[in-house]
């Protein structure tokens, strides 16, 4: 942290995963589009009963997998043992959703494949012996979906599925069996927040069989106006049908989110600019952050960005910082262990560093 | 003692159920019991029992709070040993044979879960392996040629036939 601007830039480069770049479809309000899909072994008990031996097995399958994976894509496909990575490292996998929270505890036998720009990584002995999962920038989700498949049927080569021609694949979890599939879009709806509307239009997404939840936080709270959306049902419909009926339900929300930002440009223009520029102000000044104000903070400079309102920042520089500020990269980047406090002071500096670089770059 | 069942052989087992307080002694020989499945109650998933025990080892028989009758649950998955009682506890099966072990139990299930109980999305096979989908393919298609040709429709019998030739000739 204490150096230039260039070795900053050269940490984040080395840090971003391919939907951390706000690239992609409608990616004023979509932050990405993740297809996620379960497979398991034949005859193998599901991880959360199956013995250590038989843990290992799977990971060795998947292993071998792999490698037949990178040789008939003719792409970078790293096999990681969890237990041979430090736990922050772990953390940080999590911090960029590569990884659920669950994956990182007990990790005996626990493994990771990252595809080299990390838009693919499969979680091996979670939940499921194997989690394919596609994370793209924007509204993506066929794209994502289509990659998945693809990457589903070249390991469908060597690992042996456990697939019934009734149920479909066979899941630990009943609520995952058919397709396996788990399809979600990230977006953020500061508008719909800063109207009192974002309960309103969760309740009636909920009746079309989809699941929002806010994507940090627990409960109810979603902090930084950033909400999950994604499939509850995953047996009676083909992939393609959920991932269209998500994406025109998402076309829905897109709509309603425009429709409220309008709004407020129209009716209450100064106060809505009064507050992203105040917000703008404190990150760019502040010497002390916790997440929780960065998080709010940094969705309302966000909106300030879509709306026209700021104009030396891009979107993709409040992306990278959303993964950036969390505990795990922010130790990372200073090197070493810090304590809550600690993590404040360094939070605003990393924030107020990345807004100056970004100024200075569109000067 | 006679066996029960056929009333021929000797009885050798001999199962006793207590049922609201009621005890129902069944005996039978082993033809009999390995028939209905008393032989293996632990092992075998699928078995089929005579009405007089019928749900045996149903909870609601055993511990009753309607006198309907239940269908069975069987005990234990015979290839992890994961429980019908450790799945309601534990909220996940434990391995791709409890999907048939517990069928009559989940399908109800899948039912409240996803409005639906079959599959149709991907399928593993045809995706994996394109030889098999095109053996299935000829194979059809020679039940056709055979239909063809009992009714006499050579016109057709004879395209079917050069399908055959050209999708054998392509694997």
């Amino acid at each position: 942290m204490e150096g230039t601007g260039v070795s900053l830039k050269d940490i984040i480069r080395k840090t971003l995963s391919e939907w951390m770049r706000g690239t992609g479809p409608e990616n004023d309000i979509v932050i990405g589009s993740r297809v996620r899909l379960a497979r398991n072994i034949v005859g193998i008990p599901f991880p959360a009963v199956a013995s250590d031996d038989q843990l290992k097995f799977v990971a060795n399958q998947v292993e071998q997998a792999t490698k037949g994976v990178a040789e008939f894509l003719k792409e970078k496909y790293d096999f990681i043992r969890l237990n041979e990575v430090p736990p922050l490292d772990r953390q940080l996998m999590v911090e960029k959703h590569l990884i659920s929270p669950q994956h990182t505890e007990n990790v005996k036998n626990k493994a990771v494949v990252l595809r080299g720009d990390e838009a693919v990584s499969l979680m091996v002995n979670e939940e499921d012996h194997v989690r394919i999962q596609v994370l793209f920038p924007g509204l993506q989700l066929l794209e994502a979906w289509q990659l998945a498949d693809k990457v589903d049927e070249v390991y469908a080569k060597s690992l042996n599925y456990a697939f019934s021609p009734k149920r479909g694949f066979l899941t630990s979890c009943p609520t995952n069996v058919g397709t396996g599939m788990r399809a979600s879009i990230m977006f953020h709806l500061p508008a719909l927040g800063m109207m009192g509307q974002t309960n309103k239009v969760i309740g009636t997404v909920s009746q079309f069989g989809l699941t929002v939840r806010g994507l940090y936080g627990e409960g109810t709270e979603a902090l930084g106006n950033i909400y999950q959306m994604s499939n509850q049902v995953t047996l009676g419909r083909s992939e393609e049908e959920i991932v269209h009926h998500l994406a025109n339900v998402t076309q829905q929300v897109l709509t309603q989110e425009r429709q409220a930002r309008q709004h407020l440009l129209n009716h209450r223009q100064l106060k809505v600019e009064d507050r992203i520029w105040r917000s703008y102000g404190l990150l760019a000044n502040a010497r002390l952050m916790d997440s929780i104000e960065a998080m709010k903070l940094i969705s309302d400079v966000r909106l300030g960005i879509d709306l026209g309102i700021v104009k030396n920042l891009e979107n993709r520089i409040l992306q990278e910082l959303l993964v950036m500020i969390r505990p795990a990269h922010l130790q990372k980047l200073v090197g070493r262990e810090l304590d809550p406090n600690e993590r404040d002071i360094h939070r605003s500096e990393l924030i107020r560093e990345r807004i100056k670089l970004a100024s200075n770059e569109n000067k | 003692m006679l066996c029960q069942s056929c009333g021929k052989r000797e009885a050798v087992v001999h199962i006793s159920q207590v049922e609201n307080g009621k005890k129902t002694e069944t005996h039978l020989c082993t033809v009999c019991a390995e028939e209905n499945g008393a032989m293996n109650l632990f092992q075998v998933p699928n078995f089929t029992f005579h009405n007089l025990l019928a749900g045996f080892f149903d909870p609601e028989t055993m511990f009753p709070s309607s006198g309907r009758v239940t269908t069975k649950v069987p005990v234990r998955c015979p290839n992890c040993g994961l429980s019908f009682s450790d799945f309601r506890r534990l909220g996940h099966l434990g391995c791709n044979e409890c999907y048939e072990t517990f069928d009559n139990q989940i399908e109800p299930m899948l039912r409240r879960l996803h409005g639906s109980t079959e599959h149709v999305g991907k399928k593993l096979n045809a995706n994996v392996d394109p030889k098999a989908d095109k053996h299935l393919t000829i194979k059809k298609l020679e039940e056709e040629l055979q239909q063809a040709v009992s009714q006499e429709a050579y016109e057709k019998a004879a395209q079917i036939r050069d399908q055959i030739r050209e999708l054998k000739n392509e694997l």
